[in-house]
């Protein structure tokens, strides 16, 4: 290893890249030019120097002519920075003695006049050859990766990322806020476009997630805090109440039968309120956990404090209900996290002109999925609020999506979802079914096949944005029913279309939350609110804080098939890192002079990656080489010119300067 | 002391919508919140002005707003939907537009008036709604109401873009007031469909079609009367259901009230200056919905 004590020796190579530099700039005169800079040993282009032949031109050159320096004048760092830093390693140089310099992006990409391209191309070499002899070698740091990870959130995406973790051999804890998992999937009756039985594909994963021996399974849980930094995480998980004692109830459900309520008398939010529930509960038959809840709120033991207790009594010796359980806080760590937070559905009362709310019998899509369940509300019947059973049904597709008044954009499983409906719909009551949609939407494997089955099947297709859904009858037709009204855009006139039930296909919208769990877990959203990827093609399921990862709808719209395809890919991603075992990480972090620090903490508030603290007894700031990202903010704003940043020290940068203002 | 509400009545208040101003008046006497007139209004510059010539109806609007403003008053009142959407779309304008801005001023300085900032504009229903309030409005009446159930009917002006009476689509303060003093409403689908506007007197059988459908869907939910807060919706509901009756040959002899009327009257004014015999349709429900009362005939 050279170290920077005796002379420095640079050598320079200018890649002709073909003909992508070489048409514009000339680069023989480019390396001649640099041969004559200061300590400049040697200097040569070639066609392309990230080939192999390239590569080992440079390390041959480093042995030959004794080089503890390199310029590379080729194409972006984004792209070949990496290539040539382990290319100069090989040979035995710190991989930070070699500086690039964009020629291709920079220059002959962007010029016309070979002349003046030349010519800025001498100037960046000279700045490049000026700034690398100053610079330091440098270590990449290294960071273990503990081995469990943090599922949030457990629909579909969160279980299949729990499974496929665990079967791989990974403790897997699972943190669901509701009292069973399975996500919206759970509430589905058949899924798009096999019309196979959601609960048949779903419960038997739950089930495994509960057996699973490497998942700690917590519902009724929520994050509360989040520290630490890849493979290093310090999470803080809170357990609600549900005052029964998860590890003694069996889900026998003789507590539910004893209640002192003898009838169901509250709204049932499994069944999205279209049943009733006692106060103590289990969400829905197969929930998993299949453990009772008690809701304090409606019972009257905490209401009053003078109930008979006969659910304690039908408990028995089990014991399992414990009014007095209190809020548990359980401290965990670990390694990675994957987001499966989900989605909500869309409000339809924010569009007042459909009805939802006014008039019973309109529905939104999810409460039909309820609807048309064997195990739902009505044993599957499809019986409307008011009693009747639909003989015509009207579907509006879009409702809150691709509309400039809600969300602009596509929810991608509305028509599908539609479709599936109107077929479920007129399979249990052989209805009449009008879909009104903008367009038709089935790109996926089967489903325009299925769209063409319902053609067939003789439900309608009524192409427009329905303005309105009311009561207001023109003729005895339209009495007690609810018309449609709507432009028919590919016959160009305006319908009225009576119905018994309206199904609004609402769209998929960011969690209420996602903003607040966005912040605790210091992940960035997109505009319109869904977590954000770090690169929406190549980097689909990472985010911008490593060790953090995306799976299914939080990140946005996308049905079953999907979401199970990227909660794998995360799973593969946090087994990628932990198998690894440690993370490097880039050595360009800021770091703080401390002889200069004051403690001012102006830094700190700057540092968007909470990467600072002050030492408090020292008085001075220290940044966290792991969180640092190197993007120089503090550097910046430091007044007294204490922080500093590897690989852009003022001396590195003013000699840059200093080289490309030098005109030769 | 209470506050005194300036208010613009424009063409429509003072020609067929008297039977508005009259009640208004009344209703605002009771409750204690002196009406003044605006002294030298023009025409709102509504409609058909705007509709023709948008330049000159934001400058016949803005003279309105500055002799408010002149007035020293912030608020000023529009019980008439027409100039109060106008009025406030005046103000949108010459803030988003700076070519609109600067024609007015030109020509408010031309009329030596100052510019209109800071004035708000305010309808009636709204004022009592906010000012008044729901409960206060409760604790007023001394009449039961003897009508059955109405139709409250908000018509599009009121509840367009730059204005602040109620929510656009599905408004609810008319019939929340209406209810508080004691008289039922239905569930009026149509309440803020078009009831022709100008179209009675341009292209004849569409605007009394329009108005056909909102007399018949008002029947079928079971109302005994339409009430209006807008003076061109009043009049067209109004003065055509002979005609319409002839036409589809259902009867029809719905009473057609300002929102005004029926509050003065739930609030024990003196019905002879409600302006209930101004009225064309309906009169013979109100004599008898009113039967108790001896002057019935002098007033209805």
């Amino acid at each position: 290893m050279f170290e920077q004590n005796g002379s420095v020796r640079i050598g320079v190579y200018i890649c002709q890249c073909g003909t992508n530099i070489a048409a514009t700039v000339d680069c023989r005169a480019v390396a001649e030019a640099a041969a004559e800079f200061p300590a400049v040993v040697v200097s040569r282009d070639y066609k392309y120097m990230c080939s192999d032949p390239g590569q080992s031109l440079i390390q041959q050159d480093i042995k030959e002519h004794q080089l503890n320096r390199v310029v590379v004048a080729s194409c972006s760092p984004h792209l070949h920075e990496e290539t040539f830093r382990k290319a100069v390693a090989v040979a035995g140089l710190n991989s930070f003695y070699m500086q690039m310099v964009n020629i291709r992006e920079h220059v002959s990409w962007v010029h016309a006049n070979r002349k003046a391209a030349t010519l800025k191309s001498i100037d960046l070499v000279r700045a490049a050859v000026r700034r690398v002899a100053r610079h330091r070698p440098l270590e990449r740091g290294r960071v273990n990766i503990h081995p469990d990870v943090l599922i949030v959130g457990g629909g579909i995406a969160g279980i299949h990322a729990a499974l496929t973790l665990a079967n791989a051999g990974k403790k897997v804890y699972l943190v669901e806020r509701e009292a069973t998992i399975g996500g919206h999937m759970a509430k589905f009756d058949k899924t798009f476009p096999t019309l196979d039985c959601a609960a048949c594909i779903l419960t038997p994963k739950m089930t495994a997630v509960k057996n699973h021996p490497n998942i700690t399974l917590w519902t009724y849980s929520d994050v509360s805090r989040v520290d630490g930094y890849v493979g290093n995480y310090k999470v803080q998980v809170t357990r609600r109440p549900r005052y029964i004692d998860e590890d003694l109830c069996v889900g026998c459900m003789e507590c539910i039968e004893a209640c002192v309520f003898k009838q169901p008398k509250f709204s049932d939010e499994f069944n999205l309120g279209l049943g009733k529930r006692k106060p103590i509960y289990i969400p829905f038959p197969q929930a998993v956990p299949p453990v009772a809840v008690i809701d304090p709120e409606q019972c009257i033991q905490f209401k009053s404090g003078k109930c008979k207790k006969t659910c304690v009594e039908a408990c028995g010796d089990r014991k399992a209900i414990n009014f007095g359980q209190q809020e548990e806080t359980r401290e965990i760590e670990v390694g990675t996290i994957i987001m499966s937070t989900g989605f909500k559905t869309f409000d339809p009362q924010r569009i007042p002109y459909y009805g939802y709310g006014h008039y019973p019998n309109v529905y939104t899509a999810l409460e039909v999925e309820r609807l048309v369940n064997a195990s739902g509300p009505t044993g599957g019947e499809v019986i409307c609020r008011d009693g009747r059973k639909p003989k015509t049904v009207g579907i509006v597709h879009c409702v809150g999506s691709r509309d400039e008044r809600t969300n602009r954009w596509c929810s991608r499983v509305c028509c599908m979802y539609s479709l599936k409906l109107a077929h479920l719909v007129k399979e249990h009551t052989g209805a009449e079914i009008f879909n009104f949609y903008i367009d038709i939407r089935t790109p996926g494997k089967g489903f325009e096949e299925f769209f063409q089955k319902l053609l067939n099947e003789g439900v309608h297709f009524i192409r427009g944005r329905v303005a309105e859904v009311t009561d207001w009858a023109l003729d005895p037709s339209e009495e007690n029913k609810l018309v449609i009204r709507v432009e028919d855009t590919l016959s160009a006139f305006v319908r009225r279309i009576p119905v018994d039930m309206v199904v609004l296909s609402t769209a998929l919208e960011p969690q209420e939350d996602a903003q607040d769990v966005r912040r605790l877990f210091n992940i960035g959203c997109s505009t319109e609110g869904f977590f954000m990827e770090r690169h929406p093609k190549l980097a689909p399921v990472s985010t911008f804080t490593d060790g953090i990862f995306l799976a299914g709808c939080c990140q946005g719209p996308r049905d079953i098939p999907d979401t199970v395809a990227q909660a794998g890919a995360a799973a593969a991603e946090a087994l990628a890192l932990i198998d690894a075992g440690h993370v490097e990480i880039e050595p360009n972090t800021a770091f703080v002079n401390e002889d200069e620090c004051c403690g001012c903490r102006t830094c700190i508030p700057m540092c968007p990656y909470s990467a600072i603290t002050v030492n408090e007894i020292r008085r001075i700031a220290m940044v966290n080489p792991v969180l640092c990202k190197g993007c120089g903010t503090c550097v910046a704003a430091c007044p007294s010119g204490a922080m500093q940043q590897n690989l852009f020290e003022d001396e590195e940068i003013f000699e840059e300067i200093n080289g490309v203002l030098s005109y030769a | 002391m209470a506050r005194d509400y300036l208010y613009f009545p424009g063409c429509s208040l003072k020609a067929t919508g008297v039977a508005y101003e009259e009640s208004m008046q009344e209703l605002f006497r009771i409750l204690e919140m002196p009406l003044r007139e605006l002294e030298d209004w023009n025409c709102c510059g509504a409609t058909s002005y705007m509709a023709i010539d948008e330049e000159s109806a934001f400058q016949l609007s803005a003279r309105n707003l500055s002799l408010a403003r002149q007035n020293g008053n912030s608020d000023l009142m529009a019980p008439c939907a027409a100039c109060y959407l106008v009025l406030r779309k005046t103000q949108d304008y010459v803030k988003k537009y700076p070519r609109v801005h600067r024609h007015v001023a030109a020509s408010l300085e031309s009329a030596g008036l100052p510019m209109m900032d800071g004035v708000k504009v305010r309808h009636p229903l709204e004022v009592l709604y906010n000012d008044v309030g729901l409960e206060k409005l409760e604790s007023k009446v001394v009449r039961r109401w003897r009508g059955g159930p109405v139709a409250c009917y908000y018509g599009c002006q009121a509840v367009r873009p730059f204005t602040e009476v109620d929510r656009a689509h599905n408004p609810i303060r008319m019939d929340e007031i209406m209810k508080a003093v004691g008289v039922p409403t239905v569930d009026y689908s149509l309440k803020t469909k078009c009831c022709g506007g100008a179209l009675t007197g341009t292209i004849h059988d569409v605007g009394v079609r329009l108005n056909y459908l909102l007399l018949k869907e008002a029947a079928r939910k079971g109302a005994n009367a339409i009430v209006t807060l807008c003076p061109l919706c009043q009049f067209n509901l109004d003065a055509y259901q002979v005609e319409i009756q002839k036409e589809s040959g259902e009867s029809f002899d719905t009473p057609i009230l300002y929102f005004t009327q029926v509050l003065g009257w739930a609030f024990g004014a003196d019905p002879r200056k409600l302006g209930f015999k101004r009225g064309i349709a309906g009169r013979k429900l109100l004599k008898q919905w009113f039967a108790e009362h001896a002057e019935v005939e002098q007033y209805v």
